[in-house]
C-alpha cells in the first residue's frame, strides 16, 4: 500500500510525474529535472520531503544513548540547535542508516532518518533503548519541505511566520531552531545553502504555495539525486548498506573514534578493519570520455583488481558523467569503466564534484 | 498531448520513420517517447554502414533517468548518423521530428515502411498505456 504526503495534491496540481519511491508515492519532476537541478544551483528550489522519518528522543539518558547507539559522538554538540551527521552500524559495522541529529535540549533530540529504512530502523533503535531510561516518539504529525540554493534562504524568510523567521534569520549552517510546532534547520542534502523546514501536516500546503508566491520552484526527486551526487554525498541503500562499513563508504570522517572508551555498536568490528587497513575505498568518477555513469557499472584498475560504480549519473552542472564507486584501496589516479562493453576512461577525484555552484574538479 | 504527424509512420517501441524522396528513410523516436525518457544527455549512435534486422537494437539513449535502447524499424543499412546530437543530444527534447532524427538508413525493402503504423494507429497505441 502506498503512501502519499500532505502535498501529494499539489504535486499533481504542479504537474509532477509521480513514481513509487521507498513506498510512497512522490514526484520525480514536473517537467524538465535538469531545469530543476539548474534552479537549485542558481537561484532556489524546493522538494517535499516528507517521506523522511523524523524521531524525537527524549529523557535524561538521552546523551549516553546516542552515544551507544551513533558511530559519531553526540557529546561533540554543544549548543543547542547543532546538528550532527552520523552513520547508525549494526554490531558487525555494517551501516543500519546514516541520519541527521540535532541538539535540541540535554534531555531531547530530534533525529531525521531515510524513509526506505523506517521500519528497521524504529525496530533496531527501540530495542537499542530498553536499557536506557528514554522515549522514542515519531513525528509523522510533520511535514517537511527542503528550500534549496543560494536565494532559497531569502526566500523563504519572506514566507516563514514570523517568529518562526526570527528563529531562522540568524541560524549558522548545520544548525536549526525550533518555534512552536516549526522546526527550521540550515541544512539539505543538495551541496547548496538552504533550510530544511518541519511543520504540522495542516499547515503545509499553504506553505508550500507561500514558497511559490516568493518564486521557490518545486523540484522532483530525480533533481534530488543529481543534486546530492554532484555534492558528493552518499544515498543510503545504493553508496552503502548493511553490508559496507562505513570505512569502505567514504564516510570515515563521520565515525568518532575519541574518546577511545566510548562504546558504540560496531566500533569492535570496525575497529578490527580499520587496523588491518580497508581494502576498497569510495572515490568520486569522471568520465573522460563521452557516455554516462549508471550504478553498478564495472570498474577495472590496472594492476588493483576491479570495483563498481555505486551511484552515477550526468551532472548537469558540469557536462560530463560523474560516479561514486567503490573501488580497490590502492587505485591511482585513473581507471577504466565498461559501459557495455566498452572501456571508457575515468579521472579518479575526490568525491565532491560542485559546492555552492561551484564546480570542485579542475 | 504529444506531437504525432500524420506523414509519417510509426513503431509500437516509439521510432518515427519517414521515406525520403530518393528512398531513403530517417528514423528518430517520437514526441511522447522524449516525454517518457526526460531530459536527454547522450546517444550511442549505431555506426554508418552496419546493416540490422527489423527490431534489433541499434542504438541507447540515455536519459538523466536511465539508458534506453531504440530499435530498428525496418530492416537495412545505416547510411548517415546525427552528428550534431554528439554535442546536443537534447535536440531529440526540443525537435523530435526535424533537428533530433537519429540516423538515416537504406532499406532492404521500401515496401516495409507501409506496413509499419499510420499516425492514427500510433496514437491509439499510445493512448492505452
Amino acid at each position: 500500500m502506498s503512501q502519499k504526503t500532505a502535498l501529494y495534491e499539489k504535486h499533481l496540481q504542479q504537474g509532477g510525474k509521480i513514481v513509487d519511491f521507498a513506498g510512497w508515492q512522490m514526484p520525480i519532476n514536473y517537467g524538465s529535472q535538469i531545469e530543476e537541478h539548474h534552479q537549485v544551483r542558481r537561484d532556489a528550489g524546493m522538494f517535499d520531503v516528507s517521506h523522511m522519518t523524523v524521531v524525537d528522543i527524549t529523557g535524561e539518558a538521552v546523551i549516553p544513548f546516542l552515544q551507544y547507539l551513533l558511530a559519531n559522538d553526540v557529546a561533540k554538540l554543544k549548543q543547542s540547535g547543532k546538528a550532527l551527521y552520523s552513520c547508525m552500524l549494526n554490531e558487525k559495522g555494517g551501516v543500519i542508516d546514516d541520519l541527521i541529529v540535532y541538539y535540541m535540549r540535554d534531555d531531547w533530540f530530534r533525529m531525521v532518518v531515510n524513509a526506505g529504512t523506517r521500519d528497521k530502523d524504529l525496530a533496531w533503535i527501540n530495542q537499542q533503548a530498553e536499557k536506557f531510561n528514554i522515549a522514542i516518539k515519531e513525528r509523522d504529525d510533520l511535514a517537511m519541505i527542503a528550500v534549496q540554493g543560494p536565494r532559497g534562504r531569502e526566500k523563504a524568510l519572506q514566507v516563514l511566520p514570523v517568529d518562526v523567521a526570527q528563529a531562522a534569520a540568524d541560524l549558522d549552517r548545520f544548525f536549526g531552531a525550533v518555534s512552536g510546532e516549526w522546526f527550521v534547520g540550515r541544512t539539505g542534502y543538495t551541496g547548496e545553502d538552504g533550510f530544511e523546514i518541519m511543520l504540522p501536516e495542516s499547515e503545509v500546503e499553504a506553505f508550500w504555495d507561500a514558497l511559490v508566491e516568493a518564486g521557490v520552484r518545486p523540484c522532483g526527486l530525480g533533481a534530488r539525486d543529481t543534486l546530492r551526487l554532484e555534492a558528493g554525498m552518499n544515498l543510503y541503500g545504493t553508496d552503502m548498506d548493511e553490508t559496507t562499513s562505513p570505512l569502505i563508504s567514504g564516510l570515515g570522517w563521520t565515525i568518532a573514534w575519541q574518546p577511545a572508551e566510548r562504546d558504540f555498536i560496531g566500533r569492535a568490528a570496525i575497529e578490527a578493519e580499520k587496523n588491518n587497513g580497508p581494502a576498497q575505498k569510495l572515490v568520486g568518477l569522471v568520465l573522460e570520455d563521452k557516455g554516462v555513469l549508471r550504478g553498478h557499472q564495472k570498474v577495472i584498475v590496472q594492476g588493483h583488481g576491479e570495483g563498481e560504480v555505486t551511484s552515477g549519473t550526468f551532472s548537469p552542472t558540469l557536462r560530463q558523467a560523474i560516479a561514486l564507486a567503490r573501488v580497490p584501496a590502492a587505485i591511482g589516479d585513473h581507471c577504466q569503466v565498461d559501459i557495455r562493453g566498452k572501456l571508457l576512461s575515468a579521472r579518479v577525484v575526490k568525491p565532491v564534484f560542485v559546492r555552492d555552484g561551484q564546480s570542485c574538479i579542475n | 498531448m504529444s506531437e504525432i504527424p500524420t506523414d509519417l509512420r510509426y513503431t509500437k517501441s516509439h521510432e518515427w520513420v519517414r521515406l525520403e524522396e530518393d528512398g531513403t528513410v530517417t528514423v528518430g523516436i517520437t514526441d511522447h517517447a522524449q516525454e517518457l525518457l526526460g531530459d536527454i544527455v547522450f546517444v550511442e549512435l549505431p555506426e554508418v554502414d552496419m546493416e540490422y534486422t527489423a527490431e534489433d537494437a541499434c542504438c541507447v539513449i540515455e536519459s538523466v533517468k536511465a539508458a534506453s535502447d531504440m530499435y530498428m524499424p525496418i530492416t537495412g543499412e545505416v547510411i548517415d548518423t546525427n552528428q550534431a546530437l554528439v554535442d546536443e543530444p537534447d535536440m531529440i527534447n526540443s525537435s523530435p521530428y526535424d533537428d533530433g532524427w537519429i540516423f538515416r538508413i537504406k532499406p532492404a525493402d521500401e515496401d516495409d515502411v507501409e506496413q509499419l503504423l499510420d499516425a492514427s494507429t500510433y496514437e491509439s497505441e499510445i493512448a492505452d498505456e
